[in-house]
C-alpha cells in the first residue's frame, strides 16, 4: 500500500519538502486565524475586548457570552435570544431540504428511467430555474405567498427554498440516475414492479452518495440563506441568519462583541456539523454524479 | 398454432423501420435463437415480445393470447439480460425472490422456489451474498435463476454470455443447453455470435437488417444458406465465396472457376445441387473451409470430391487444423486441413473440393439458386 502510494506522487527532497510544508502551515493559520478571533473572544468578557486584546487568549474564561446569545439576548424588539430563532431555522431546513431531496430524486427517475415526449425541455426549464437570481423572483413570490396565505411563516419559507431547491436536486439526482442502468429498471418491470415500487425498492437504496451530496447542498444553501429569510418572514418567523443580523446590527446600548461572535458560531454550527458527519461521501458524490466510470 | 406467434410484427421509431413484417411461430419447448449483426433488429424483437417495446403493426401471442397492450409484468415471461441487471441492493435470495414477492407470493412458497432453483444452479452457498461479490459466472447464474424462479412460459435471453470470458462462455453455454433438455422450457435467445447459436438451438432465424434472412434447424441454416448474408455470417471461418460461370461439359453442369495462374478449373455439380437450366450463368459459388480439404482428408461419404491444383498462399497451423488459404476466382479462399498435412506456402498443392457441399447463389440478388 505504501509502495503503490508514493509509486504515484512525484519524489521531492528534503529541501523543497520543507518549503512546501511551512507554505502549507501558513496558509493554515491565515485561514484558521478568523475561526480563532472567534472562538478566543466569544469565551472571554466584553471588558478584556474593550482593552484592545483581540488576538490574546482569555485571561478570564466565561460561557455567558454564549449563554446570552442563546437565551437572553435582545433580537430586535424582544429580548430572547437567538433560540427561537434557531428552532425557526431548523423547522424550515428539515422540511425543505427532505421535500426538495426526494421530488428531485423523484424528477431524476422519471427524466432518464420513464422518458417522455419534451422531456429534455422540462429538464432544460428546470435547469434553468437554478440560474435565475434570487433577486429577480422576490416580488411575483412575495405576491404568490400571500396569495397562497403563506406570508410571513415559516411554511412560506418552506415552500420558497423548496422550488428553488428542486432544480439543483433534480440536476443532482438526473446525472446520477443516467448512468444507472436501464436494464436493471427492465428488469424490475418485467418482475412486475410498479413506478413507484421501482422507485422505492431499486432506486432509492442505490441513491446514497447523490443524497448525501444533495442533502448538504441543500442544507448549506437554505440555512445560510439571507435574502429569502429577511424577505419574506415576520418577526416570529424570522430564520437564524436575519436573527444574526439584528443581533448584530441592533444600534441601542453598548456593542456586545462577545454575544455576536458566540451567535455567529452558533448559527454557523449546523452546516459545520453536517460537514463533518457526511462530508467523506460530499466528495465521493460529485465525482459519482458527473464523472462516468 | 404456435406457444409463442410472431404475427406480421413490426417496429418503426418515427419514420426509420427498424423490424419489417416478421413471422415466427415457437412451438413449445422449442429454443429459437435469433442471431444478426448488431443493428439487425434482433434486440427489438426480444424487447417486443417482452413488452419492453410496443409493437406498431402486427401481433404477438403467447398461448394463443395476444399481447398487445399487456404489461411485462402480465405476459408471464422472464429474461436474462445482457448485464444480467442484478439489484445490487439485494442479496442472491432476495433477487431471486422479487419477482415472485411483486407477484404476490407469500414468503414459504419463495424461500421454497428460490432453494429449490438455488440448488439446481447449484448457487445456495451464495444465496446471502451481494451481488457486487459474486464473479461474473456467479452473477450470470443468478439471473438464471431469478428467472427461472418465476416458472415463465417463455424465457428470453438477451446476449447473456457476452459479458464472459471465453472459456466461461463455453461452459456456460453447455449449462443452458443441458437446462432446456431436462426443463423444457421455451426460450428465445438473442446473441450475435453465430457458434452460440448454432450450438444452442432448435431453430435459429438469421436477421439482418431489419428482416429475418433465413428460418430453420441450425443444419439447414449451416448447409443450405438462403442467400450470401447468411452463407457469409454463419460458420467461422465463414463460407468461401468466390465467382464463377456454370457452362456444359459432356454434358453436364460444371462450374468454371479462375485459377491465379490464368487457367481455370472445372467443378462438375453434384448430382443433388444440379445447376442444368442455368448453363452460361454467372454465379456466385459458396463452399465451406470444410469442404475444401487435402485428398486424405476429404469426406469418404462424399460421391463428388474433386480436385483442383492451386498455389497456396499462406497457411495457419490452428492446433486441431491448419488452414489452407489459396486464390479460386480472383478470391482468397480458406481451406481446412488435417494438421500434419506438409504443405508450404508458395508451393502447388492438390485441393479436393466437396461438391455435395458447394451451394451457388445469383450475383445480382444474392439469393441461392441450388
Amino acid at each position: 500500500m505504501a509502495s503503490n502510494a508514493s509509486s504515484q506522487v512525484v519524489r521531492t527532497g528534503a529541501g523543497s519538502r520543507f518549503v512546501i510544508y511551512t507554505l502549507l502551515a501558513i496558509f493554515c493559520l491565515y485561514y484558521l486565524l478568523p475561526l480563532y478571533v472567534m472562538v478566543v473572544n466569544s469565551l472571554k468578557p466584553l471588558s478584556e475586548i474593550q482593552a484592545g486584546g483581540m488576538m490574546s487568549l482569555p485571561s478570564e474564561w466565561t460561557i455567558a457570552p454564549w449563554a446570552s446569545a442563546w437565551s437572553t439576548a435582545q433580537i430586535g424588539v424582544a429580548a430572547t435570544g437567538l433560540k427561537p430563532y434557531f428552532l425557526n431555522s431548523i423547522l424550515m431546513v428539515v422540511p425543505a431540504v427532505a421535500i426538495s431531496t426526494v421530488l428531485g430524486a423523484l424528477n431524476g427517475y422519471v427524466l432518464t428511467k420513464w422518458r417522455f415526449r419534451g422531456d429534455t425541455i422540462v429538464f432544460g426549464l428546470l435547469l434553468f430555474g437554478c440560474f435565475i437570481p434570487f433577486q429577480m423572483v422576490l416580488i411575483p413570490m412575495a405576491r404568490m405567498l400571500g396569495l397562497m396565505g403563506l406570508a410571513g411563516t415559516v411554511p412560506g419559507l418552506v415552500f420558497v427554498h423548496l422550488v428553488y431547491g428542486i432544480g439543483f436536486s433534480t440536476l443532482y439526482f438526473r446525472n446520477y440516475y443516467q448512468q444507472f442502468p436501464t436494464e436493471l429498471v427492465r428488469a424490475a418491470m418485467i418482475d412486475g414492479a410498479g413506478f413507484f415500487t421501482i422507485f422505492r425498492r431499486i432506486m432509492l437504496p442505490s441513491s446514497g452518495p447523490i443524497a448525501v451530496v444533495c442533502i448538504i447542498w441543500q442544507f448549506t444553501n437554505i440555512w445560510n440563506d439571507f435574502l429569502f429569510g429577511a424577505s419574506f418572514s415576520d418577526f416570529d418567523s424570522q430564520p437564524m441568519t436575519v436573527a444574526l443580523n439584528n443581533l448584530v446590527q441592533s444600534s441601542t446600548g453598548v456593542k456586545e462583541y462577545n454575544v455576536h461572535f458566540a451567535g455567529a458560531i452558533m448559527a454557523a454550527l449546523p452546516t459545520l456539523l453536517v460537514y463533518v458527519v457526511a462530508g467523506r461521501y460530499f466528495v465521493r458524490g460529485l465525482m459519482a454524479g458527473s464523472v462516468k466510470g | 398454432m404456435g406457444f409463442l406467434e410472431i404475427r406480421n410484427a413490426t417496429k418503426s421509431y418515427g419514420a426509420v423501420k427498424v423490424l419489417h413484417e416478421t413471422d415466427i411461430a415457437v412451438e413449445e419447448g422449442e429454443f429459437l435463437v435469433l442471431v444478426g449483426p448488431s443493428g439487425c433488429g434482433k434486440s427489438t424483437l426480444l424487447n417486443m415480445i417482452a413488452g419492453l417495446e410496443e409493437v406498431t403493426s402486427g401481433d404477438i401471442a403467447i398461448k394463443g393470447r395476444s399481447m398487445n397492450g399487456v404489461r411485462p409484468a402480465d405476459r408471464n415471461i422472464a429474461m436474462v439480460f445482457q448485464s444480467y441487471a442484478l439489484y445490487p441492493n439485494m442479496n442472491v435470495g432476495q433477487n431471486m425472490a422479487f419477482g415472485l414477492e411483486m407477484h404476490g407470493i407469500p414468503k414459504a412458497e419463495r424461500d421454497k422456489a428460490v432453494s429449490q432453483v438455488a440448488d439446481l444452479l447449484q448457487i445456495s452457498h451464495l444465496l446471502d451474498r451481494k451481488p457486487g461479490q459474486l464473479s461474473g459466472g456467479q452473477r450470470q447464474r443468478v439471473a438464471m435463476g431469478r428467472a427461472l424462479v418465476r416458472d415463465p412460459d417463455v424465457f428470453l435471453f438477451d446476449e447473456p454470455l457476452s459479458n464472459l470470458d471465453a472459456k466461461l462462455r463455453v461452459d456456460m453455454r453447455t449449462e443452458i443447453k443441458k437446462l432446456h433438455q431436462k426443463l423444457g422450457t421455451t426460450i428465445v435467445y438473442v446473441t450475435h455470435d453465430q457458434i452460440e447459436a448454432l450450438t444452442l438451438s432448435t431453430r435459429i432465424a438469421v436477421m439482418f437488417g431489419g428482416h429475418v434472412q433465413q428460418l430453420g434447424t441450425p443444419k439447414e441454416i449451416y448447409d443450405n444458406p438462403a442467400n450470401i448474408f447468411v452463407a457469409g455470417f454463419m460458420g467461422s471461418p465463414s463460407m468461401n465465396l468466390f465467382p464463377a460461370k456454370v457452362t456444359t461439359e459432356n454434358g453436364e453442369a460444371v462450374a468454371k472457376v479462375a485459377l491465379a495462374d490464368g487457367t481455370s478449373a472445372t467443378l462438375p455439380f453434384a448430382q443433388e445441387r444440379s445447376m442444368a437450366g442455368h448453363e452460361g450463368r454467372d454465379i456466385i459459388l459458396g463452399i465451406r473451409p470444410e469442404a475444401i480439404t487435402d485428398e486424405d482428408g476429404a469426406d469418404r461419404n462424399s460421391k463428388a470430391i474433386h480436385r483442383i491444383e492451386a498455389r497456396v498462399e499462406v497457411t495457419e497451423p490452428a492446433g486441431s487444423d491448419t488452414f489452407v488459404v489459396s486464390h479460386l476466382g480472383g478470391k482468397e479462399v480458406t481451406g481446412r486441413f488435417r494438421a500434419d498435412v506438409d504443405v508450404r506456402a508458395g508451393e502447388t498443392f492438390p485441393f479436393a473440393i466437396n461438391m455435395e457441399k458447394a451451394v451457388a447463389f445469383d450475383p445480382e440478388t444474392e439469393q441461392r439458386i441450388g
